[in-house]
């Protein structure tokens, strides 16, 4: 099912398809006509300055925000798939003096059990097994609020892998993460990506990455501007103006 | 009851021959569990405030109840107090303000109401004093069957909530990526916190109230390592700084209410110092 290279039409591919998306929130129009296309095991880069949309976006898609158009996922035979989403959530700053470990975390997103009782010898080990996707396994006791940046990524992403989703969406998961753990996630996300063969769908402002490691960019701002390889993106006369970078007619 | 009663009886003490003392014992015993409990969440969600201005709600609730000559107004208070509690989930939904400024006018408005209604065509104050200062000495054996309900009940709700409850005050987004409604967590969590600060409030007393609320975790997160201790030393400093303040205010004839939770005050600053010191 691996078609990251797929060239023809999605008859035989499973992909996301956002169509015609506009978002109005009281009287600011946030989207406008945005066009989306992916498919399994592309990794997507969604860049744009602040206030560009891109969170509005990915709330869209993950059924948060109401919003005009339309969202369709299919696989070969199901053109109507049911779309399940793995959601990274942006740097979330967790109280240091909270005592939730990791382990307290996962029994309350993958269980109903109260985190406060003992967990059986069964759920822990399918934590640790989770952990093990993101090589996090001796994090399981660790409190979440002393994580490093880069460790509480590698944990937020071994959550949002179970159970394993048709797509992962990431906002801005390398934000607050040293360079040495940017490469690592990244390296992890690829890995990922090949292994189980999901979409990935993520915000960053750190375009150092995109060349390495992803398929496509996807420059937003209220609608898409641009869209193609990382290099056609960068080098475009859109990224420079929507950024500012002097490029353009100034 | 007289089980109870004669449980304590062998005990070399004066007051195990007065049944208000074991009648009070008892409450405690039942209470402390519950606002331990109650206490991790609301220092989790960074709620103190608002279970605060639940207790001013609850006041205006009982002006209203005693101008309309109900003969127990404190029922009155618990439904004001829950709507109080779903009117600001809803209001923090949808303004644009602050979580605390939203708190500050609904509490200031309680209180003034309150104030206002209690004073209403020149009426004493004084009748309310039972109120703002709580006499847990006062409680009668119907009432502490009602608490064991209510922790009963609190109980029940916490086992089947208390991971999405969890979820949604430390990170909202992740709870709802994960198919969790906040706005429905939020509403039945504050709606348990409304009703138990409002019953409690007769035998605690409004200005000591948010205390019991927000110290035992407070102090328990001092010291624990994770979510089962959390709620295990929450629960026992609530269950033994409510005994030991049971007693001592016995001793020294002051405020049962203010002297547990100048006794929590203490265990708090002794689990920061041995914080301080782990650092």
């Amino acid at each position: 099912m691996n078609h990251r290279h797929h060239n023809g039409g999605c008859g035989d591919a499973c992909c996301l398809k956002v169509s015609d998306l506009s978002v109005r929130i009281g009287t600011d129009q946030i989207l406008e006509h945005v066009d989306l296309h992916m498919h399994c095991g592309q990794m997507v880069a969604l860049i744009g300055p602040n206030g560009a949309g891109k969170s509005t976006l990915i709330k869209s898609i993950l059924g948060q925000q109401t919003y005009e158009g339309k969202i369709t996922f299919s696989t070969p035979g199901h053109p109507n798939q049911r779309l399940r989403i793995g959601y990274v959530p942006q740097s979330p700053a967790f109280d240091r003096a909270d005592p939730v470990t990791v382990q307290d975390l996962f029994v309350s997103c993958i269980s109903r059990r109260p985190a406060f009782l003992p967990v059986p010898r069964r759920l822990r080990q399918k934590i640790l097994d989770c952990l093990k996707n993101v090589r996090g396994e001796n994090l399981i006791d660790k409190r979440i609020g002393a994580l490093s940046g880069g460790e509480l990524q590698r944990v937020l992403l071994a959550l949002a892998l179970e159970p394993m989703p048709n797509l992962l969406i990431l906002d801005e998961p390398l934000s607050g993460v040293d360079v040495e753990g940017m490469a690592l996630l990244m390296d992890m996300l690829s890995e990922i990506r090949h292994k189980f063969d999901l979409s990935i769908l993520m915000i960053t402002h750190d375009f150092t990455m995109l060349a390495q490691y992803v398929d496509q960019v996807v420059l937003l701002d209220r609608t898409v501007l641009r869209r193609g390889a990382p290099a056609e993106v960068l080098d475009s006369e859109e990224f420079l103006q929507a950024f500012h970078l002097g490029g353009g007619q100034a | 009851m007289n089980i109870w009663y004669a449980l304590w009886d062998w005990l070399p003490f004066d007051w195990v021959t007065l049944n208000f003392m074991k009648n009070a014992l008892l409450a405690v015993c039942v209470m402390a569990p519950l606002f331990g409990i109650l206490s991790t969440n609301i220092v989790t969600g960074r709620m103190s405030f608002f279970s605060d201005a639940l207790g001013h709600s609850a006041f205006t609730g009982i002006a209203i109840g005693i101008l309309c000559g109900f003969a127990a107004p404190i029922w009155c208070a618990v439904l004001l107090a829950v709507v109080f509690a779903l009117l600001f989930t809803w209001v923090r939904a949808r303004t644009q303000q602050s979580a605390d400024t939203v708190i500050g006018v609904f509490s200031s408005t309680a209180v003034a109401l309150g104030i206002f209604i209690a004073t209403l065509g020149g009426g004493s104050f004084t009748k309310f004093n039972q109120y703002l200062i709580g006499d847990i000495l006062s409680v009668t054996p119907a009432e502490i069957g009602l608490l064991a309900l209510v922790l009963l009940a609190v109980l029940a709700l916490w086992v089947l909530f208390s991971s999405r409850i969890l979820l949604t005050t430390i990170h909202p987004q992740l709870a709802a990526s994960r198919g969790i409604s906040i706005r429905r967590s939020e509403m039945l969590f504050t709606t348990v916190i409304a009703v138990v600060v409002t019953l409690a409030i007769s035998w605690v007393g409004l200005l000591v109230i948010n205390s019991l609320l927000v110290l035992p975790a407070a102090a328990s997160r001092n010291i624990a390592k994770n979510m089962r201790q959390y709620v295990l030393f929450s629960v026992l400093g609530a269950l033994v700084c409510s005994i030991a303040g049971l007693f001592v205010s016995y001793e020294i004839g002051c405020s049962t209410g203010a002297t547990i939770s100048l006794l929590l005050a203490v265990w708090f600053a002794v689990t920061s110092l041995f914080r301080s010191a782990r650092q």
